[in-house]
């Protein structure tokens, strides 16, 4: 046994979930599929009094079209949206980052609002999140309230959740018409943490101009980051040649400030950001031209 | 509501019954080499990265080791000690192990072949990028993986073979 003690709560509705986390305070963690908290409890890196376990609450889990946006419940496994036909349909980019995401044993336990609200600097969903503008629906014992995807990420494992709130879903915009999307990371190796990794959504005119962009890198700083200046650059545009999309790579890592550490310098990973950038731009106009998704 | 720094689980093991009265903090893994005497199931790591742990639970391939023994209460566990027949023969999976060169030491195999039993059942007819990928979150250090691979291509190709000449359903 490597977790130091700790007192399990497993309730079965956010009502109970939430009422845990109101009278437990800090000294509480809700506990999604594990593959990130476990380690972290087990090389000591972390050490709760309360785990208030999430799996067997059945209203956290599922997939669900509503209004423009699919909705996805934080309980839903990693394995259940990377094989899902509407996910696949409606938000492309969420099955594409899925199986970068650890190993199929891993993915088996993961949960996409545990991939989120644990918030490491190298873990796709988070980038996609910010790239689509998707809402956060947040529950705790006072109420729900939404959290936009640019206010939720707020650094290195930190989130815009309080001790006491819960992470219910996730809202992704359905983005309709002539749309592209490609997402890229390089990493040692398969399944390893990403050292860069960048995330594209384009929607085109009928002159294959981009009308809308969503652009967002991570690995490259303490939280995903939105190339706001890129996408500025782009709309209005078709990038066409490898030095368009060079300068819009450039631009896109212009303010980031990626960390030096033993796995990739921050020059290393500036580099990989910037190809990765352009590289997945140029994929996503590529697949809304040829019209596929 | 289930809560407590000790409790009670019951669960399925590779069809048997078991009972136990188990620490919150203890892991699947620890719950099934102590509980259930169950050392087939190893562990390497201990935080998730070797996949030497790797059990089915309710089919699914997991890190047995990143799950709690609590966690499990009511689900159906398939260890490496319940992938041969009943009869001692070996499973399809382990048999092309064998055949393949597949292990060394053998530290690492128990997670290969439940890892690839699972693989095998969802994707009977994988491709060479296919089969690599689905070993990426099992570590030996023995092989250099050239024998793993070729085991699955070998188990793959044996299920193939069976189907074809039983008509389909059958798989690893």
């Amino acid at each position: 046994m490597k977790p130091a003690p700790f007192e399990y709560h497993a309730p079965t509705t956010i009502a109970e979930a939430v009422d845990l986390l109101a009278r437990h305070g800090d000294e509480a963690k809700p506990l999604a599929g594990g593959q990130s908290l476990v380690p972290m409890l087990a090389l000591r890196l972390a050490r709760f009094e309360h785990l208030v376990d999430l799996n067997r609450v059945d209203e956290l889990r599922g997939v669900a079209r509503t209004n423009g946006t699919l909705r996805v419940g934080a309980m839903t496994t990693q394995a259940t949206v990377e094989h899902d036909g509407d996910v696949a349909r409606d938000v492309p980019l969420l099955a594409m980052a899925t199986p970068l995401i650890g190993h199929f044993q891993i993915r088996n336990r993961g949960t996409v609002g545990g991939s989120l609200a644990h918030a490491d600097p190298a873990s796709e969903y988070p980038a996609v999140a910010l790239a689509l503008d998707a809402r956060f629906d947040v529950a705790s014992s006072s109420g729900t309230r939404e959290v936009p995807a640019q206010e939720f990420f707020e650094g290195t494992w930190q989130t815009a959740l309080g001790a006491d709130e819960l992470l219910v879903a996730v809202r992704f915009p359905v983005w309709e018409g002539r749309c592209g999307f490609a997402c890229d990371e390089v990493a040692r190796r398969h399944g390893d943490f990403a050292l860069a990794g960048a995330i594209a959504a384009v929607e085109l005119d009928g002159s294959s101009n981009v009308t809308r962009a969503g652009i967002a890198l991570f690995g490259m700083g303490p939280a995903p980051v939105r190339a706001t200046d890129a996408e500025q650059a782009l709309v209005g545009t078709h990038p066409a040649s490898d030095d368009d999309l060079r300068e819009l790579g450039a631009l896109a890592v212009r303010d980031t400030a990626p960390v030096d550490d033993v796995h990739a310098s921050a020059s290393y990973r500036r580099r990989v950001g910037e190809y990765l950038a352009g590289k997945t731009l140029r994929d996503a106009i590529r697949r809304a031209e040829e019209d596929i998704p | 509501m289930i809560e407590g720094t000790a409790l009670d689980v019951t669960m399925t093991v590779n069809g048997e019954r078991r009972r136990a009265h188990v620490d919150a903090r203890k892991t699947l893994a620890d719950f099934l080499r102590e509980d259930c005497a169950l050392t087939g199931t190893h562990l390497g790591c201990e935080h998730g990265v070797c996949g030497a742990c790797t059990v089915l639970v309710d089919g699914a391939a997991v890190r047995s080791c990143l799950m709690f023994a609590v966690q499990a209460d009511g689900a159906d566990v398939t260890t490496i000690e319940g992938i041969a027949e009943p009869d001692g023969e070996l499973s399809t999976v382990q048999a092309a192990f064998r055949d393949a060169h597949g292990l060394q030491c053998g530290f690492c195999t128990p997670g290969f072949v439940v890892s690839v039993t699972a693989f095998l059942r969802d994707n009977p007819h994988p491709t060479d990028a296919e089969i690599r990928e689905a070993l990426s979150g099992n570590l030996c250090r023995c092989t250099g993986y050239q024998g793993i691979i070729k085991a699955v291509h070998l188990a793959a190709e044996r299920v193939a073979e069976r189907n074809a000449g039983a008509g389909a359903g059958v798989t690893a």
